[in-house]
């Protein structure tokens, strides 16, 4: 008979092997429909290799589709170490997005030393108002923030959907609903020369680290911690639940937030209805795939990154739909939530009892 | 009805079942006669449970085998892992926790479950009659036509005794009977297993309580890690032997010299705190805790306790009243005002309250310390003076872990406990509320626990010590008052205070009336 077996201490390489082998076994898995659709997944994934980092012009494109993926993977981190389950990264980085358009399409102008930053704060200030209601609302009444986060995405998507067709229209766009652009001393530079690469993924990486010092070495870290671990144990040893809550959730949406700042200062220019292909949702599978590390954040980003980019070239050379790259990062959430049993449990074979 | 105890009705026969790295049940042997009360003893995590489990079907044993007496008197295996079986066989079980049905009366209780659904009306007639009867062979007497909410917790007890004996139970497993119950309540429960087991029933009595082990049994076999330590007949026994027998070595009892007590430390006077449910209210309580003494909160559970500790850690506000600590009056309830003013708090569920079982042994025992500069700077955690104050902790206190690095939640009940208390009593704290500090831990941690309090009322604390265990509270405490439906009675001096007397209190009589 196969058992459980509570693993009393679970080892410290288990915690980096967990990821990996969900991640194969998201491949493994995926190679059913791409056999199913008549390609051999060997050839499929050798293409999907090349396509990602075959060449220098990939590579950098996996980097920058990252960018925002690596702040709503911080996002998702973030929140979720505390249990508080922001499923809304979706609306907060359209919020910030919104937001950075707000204030550098016009609105005041200045250098870039100056607007750069305005902007960012902007849409990080937007990101982290979205989630106030949530979080307050958990917190007193006992909202699921569940229900309530996600749903406020399409909140905010027909929100902007309204602002990009009425007030913010940009005029010169020709009937189509878009934002007036970003001024370009608002605009995030390039990184390198004729790439998609901007200064977003400076902001993106500094979060990051910065969120692991905050996690490991602070107060406030070990507070999100032991209010995510045992809020009633937090709460007898004299912490605030509702301010450690209230932080973490501000800090969550502005990481949100900052990412459609980047996607909208650092890529586009302007703000769209599609400015994201769903970045917010990927995060809470990249968050989950570092095991809600920070710093594990930045390759988890990179390895979902590089599978949409991957399946991008796949799917134009072999003719296979690109939504196996959907269907790629589906299977590696499910391969982490099930791989994560085997960090708590051990597998064991047991002869039948004499 | 002959009532033969050599006649045996239950036999396990070497029982062994492992969990992981643990051998919960090692080879263990048990017979129990047909009418005999047989003690089961045995300290927490001496493998008293497992072994009921696999008597009741909900584990496979690894080896072994039980066999039960079938209605003729002979002796036949019962499939392993099956409690239809064991319930079919005539095994009831009574457990600490009742499983009743609030709403329902206590006749629908007893026989719920036991019709078929498809029966259109129900046997309320027979069931009454086969009940009456049994109520009156054995003295379990309830209003069975009475909710089961406005039962007492004694009654309670008696509607699961007759819910097992309404099945047919031969054998009766009663775990830890008498820890929501009142001397006199125990007393009276004993006399009813006395008449039961003169009717033919024979019963297993799971209990750490000596000295109702002694009043109540036949016979004791003690467990101790997962083996049969011994077993002997009661009346040929002692409490000191049985105690030895379950720890293994000889306990020494905690050493208290008398000593005056000095100024006031903490003042309740005239606190309320509104709530539906009693365990959760306070009825205008006053209390007086001066420096230098233990002062004993003795009640059953479900009284106020809850309600009285939570006031004293700082999580409930009340509504009216006021409290003193050190003679100035406390306006803000606050848990962590309340451990910067002094109170060292041991929580009652340290699971629930006291630990954050994924974080570290070193994280736990500056839980609530954290904002303090010898822990913290800019808001940046000192790691090396956290890491070097856990060491000495777990020096101090003798806490064994694998290290101050160790998840807090690897650690046994009594060690945990421990880190608890050397947080709560880190910074000599004035005033010491310990709430149930010796609940499901080991005869040696327990002895830890109590020198601990010891010694902070020796050094001059005040020490509020609630407790449902009345030994627990007359060993340690200089005065004890009892709190009864959010009501707290007069502190009176512990020295030769009357067990009879405080049982009456703790059932809501007043002392007069005993």
């Amino acid at each position: 008979m196969l058992r459980l077996e509570t693993r009393t201490a679970p080892a410290r390489w288990l915690s980096f092997a967990v990821p990996v082998f969900a991640a194969l076994l998201a491949l493994l898995l995926a190679a059913i429909p791409l056999l199913s659709a008549g390609v051999s997944p060997l050839q499929a994934y050798r293409v999907m290799l090349s396509g990602a980092f075959g060449s220098q012009f990939a590579a950098t494109e996996v980097v920058a589709r990252a960018t925002p993926l690596i702040l709503t993977g911080l996002a998702a981190a973030v929140a979720f170490r505390a249990r508080l389950f922001n499923i809304g990264a979706e609306g907060q980085l359209y919020a910030g997005a919104l937001a950075a358009v707000a204030v550098g399409s016009g609105l005041i102008d200045g250098p870039a030393v100056l607007m750069i930053p305005l902007v960012c704060l902007a849409g990080a200030l937007a990101g982290a108002a979205l989630m106030l209601g949530p979080t307050l609302m958990k917190v007193k009444l006992g909202a699921d923030e569940v229900v309530t986060t996600l749903l406020l995405n399409f909140v905010v998507a027909l929100f902007v959907q309204m602002m990009i067709e009425g007030p913010m229209k940009d005029p010169m766009s020709m009937g189509w609903p878009q934002s007036e652009p970003i001024l370009s001393s608002a605009v995030l530079p390039n990184l390198i020369e004729r790439t998609r690469v901007h200064a977003g993924l400076i902001i993106a990486v500094g979060a990051a680290l910065l969120a692991e010092i905050v996690m490991r070495r602070t107060v406030l870290g070990f507070r999100i911690r032991a209010v995510g671990h045992n809020p009633a144990a937090a709460r007898f040893a004299g912490m605030s639940v509702t301010r450690t809550m209230l932080v973490v959730g501000a800090l969550s949406g502005a990481l949100a937030g900052l990412a459609g700042v980047g996607e909208v200062a650092g890529l586009k220019g302007y703000l769209t209805n599609d400015l994201s292909p769903g970045y917010g949702y990927a995060g809470i599978v990249v968050a989950m795939l570092a095991g809600l590390s920070p710093l594990g954040v930045i390759a988890s980003a990179l390895f979902v990154a590089a599978v949409f980019v991957g399946a991008d070239s796949m799917s134009r050379a072999l003719t296979v739909s690109s939504y196996i790259a959907n269907l790629i990062v589906a299977l590696s959430l499910l391969s982490v939530l099930l791989s994560s049993v085997l960090l708590r449990f051990r597998l064991r074979w047991e002869g039948k009892p004499a | 009805m002959t009532a033969n105890p050599h006649t045996p009705v239950l036999e396990l026969r070497g029982i062994s079942k492992r969990f992981g790295a643990l051998q919960a049940n090692d080879d263990i042997d048990l017979v129990l006669g047909r009418g005999e009360v047989l003690a089961l003893l045995g300290e927490n995590g001496a493998g008293k449970t497992t072994l009921m489990n696999i008597l009741f079907g909900h584990y496979a044993a690894d080896s072994g085998s039980v066999w039960v007496a079938d209605r003729a008197g002979v002796l036949q295996p019962l499939p392993s892992a099956n409690p239809a079986a064991a319930l079919q066989a005539g095994i009831g079980m009574v457990h600490q926790h009742f499983a009743l049905a609030d709403k329902l009366s206590a006749l629908e209780n007893i026989t719920l479950g036991t019709e078929s659904l498809w029966r259109l009306s129900r046997g309320d007639r027979s069931a009454r009659t086969k009940l009456d009867g049994l109520m009156r062979r054995s003295g379990l007497l309830v209003d069975l036509d009475s909710p089961i909410s406005r039962l007492s917790v004694g009654e309670r007890q008696r509607v699961e005794i007759l819910k097992a004996l309404y099945r047919d139970a031969r054998i009766l497993v009663l775990d830890e009977p008498t820890a929501v119950l009142t001397p006199q309540e125990s007393a009276s429960l004993f006399e009813t297993l006395r008449a039961l087991t003169a009717d033919g029933l024979s019963v297993i009595l799971i209990s750490h309580k000596l000295d109702e082990i002694l009043a109540a049994s036949d016979r004791v076999a003690v467990l101790r890690h997962g083996r049969k330590a011994g077993e002997v007949s009661t009346r040929e026994s002692t409490k000191a032997a049985l105690a030895q027998m379950m720890v293994g070595r000889s306990v020494p009892s905690p050493a208290r010299t008398p000593r005056e007590p000095g100024a006031p430390v903490l003042e309740l006077v005239g606190v309320s705190v509104e709530s539906p449910t009693v365990r959760r209210r306070l009825d205008d309580v006053s209390l007086q805790v001066r420096s230098g003494e233990i002062v004993g909160i003795a009640g059953v559970s479900g009284n106020g306790q809850s309600a009285l500790a939570d006031l004293l850690s700082g999580l409930l506000t009340p509504k009216h009243g006021s409290l003193l600590l050190g003679q100035k009056p406390i306006t803000r309830f606050d848990p962590g005002l309340f451990v910067q003013s002094g109170i060292g708090r041991v929580p009652e569920d340290r699971h629930h309250e006291g630990a954050v079982g994924a974080m570290t042994v070193a994280e736990n025992t500056v839980l609530e310390n954290l904002s303090e500069p010898r822990f913290q700077r800019w808001g940046f955690l000192r790691k090396a003076r956290i890491d070097a104050h856990a060491r000495n902790a777990i020096h101090d206190f003798d806490i064994r872990c694998p290290g101050p690095h160790a998840p807090i939640r690897q650690l046994s009940g009594g060690n945990m406990q421990k880190v608890i208390l050397a947080r709560a009593l880190d910074r000599e704290p004035q005033l010491v509320l310990a709430n149930q500090p010796t609940r499901g831990l080991d005869v040696g941690a327990v002895a830890d626990v109590h020198r601990r309090l010891i010694a902070a009322r020796d050094r001059g604390a005040g020490v509020v010590l609630v407790s449902e265990d009345l030994d627990e509270i007359l060993a340690l405490a200089d005065r004890v008052t009892v709190i009864f439906r959010a009501r707290l009675s007069e502190a009176m001096p512990a020295e030769g205070l009357d067990r009879q007397a405080l049982g009456l209190l703790m059932a809501g009589q007043a002392r007069e009336a005993a």
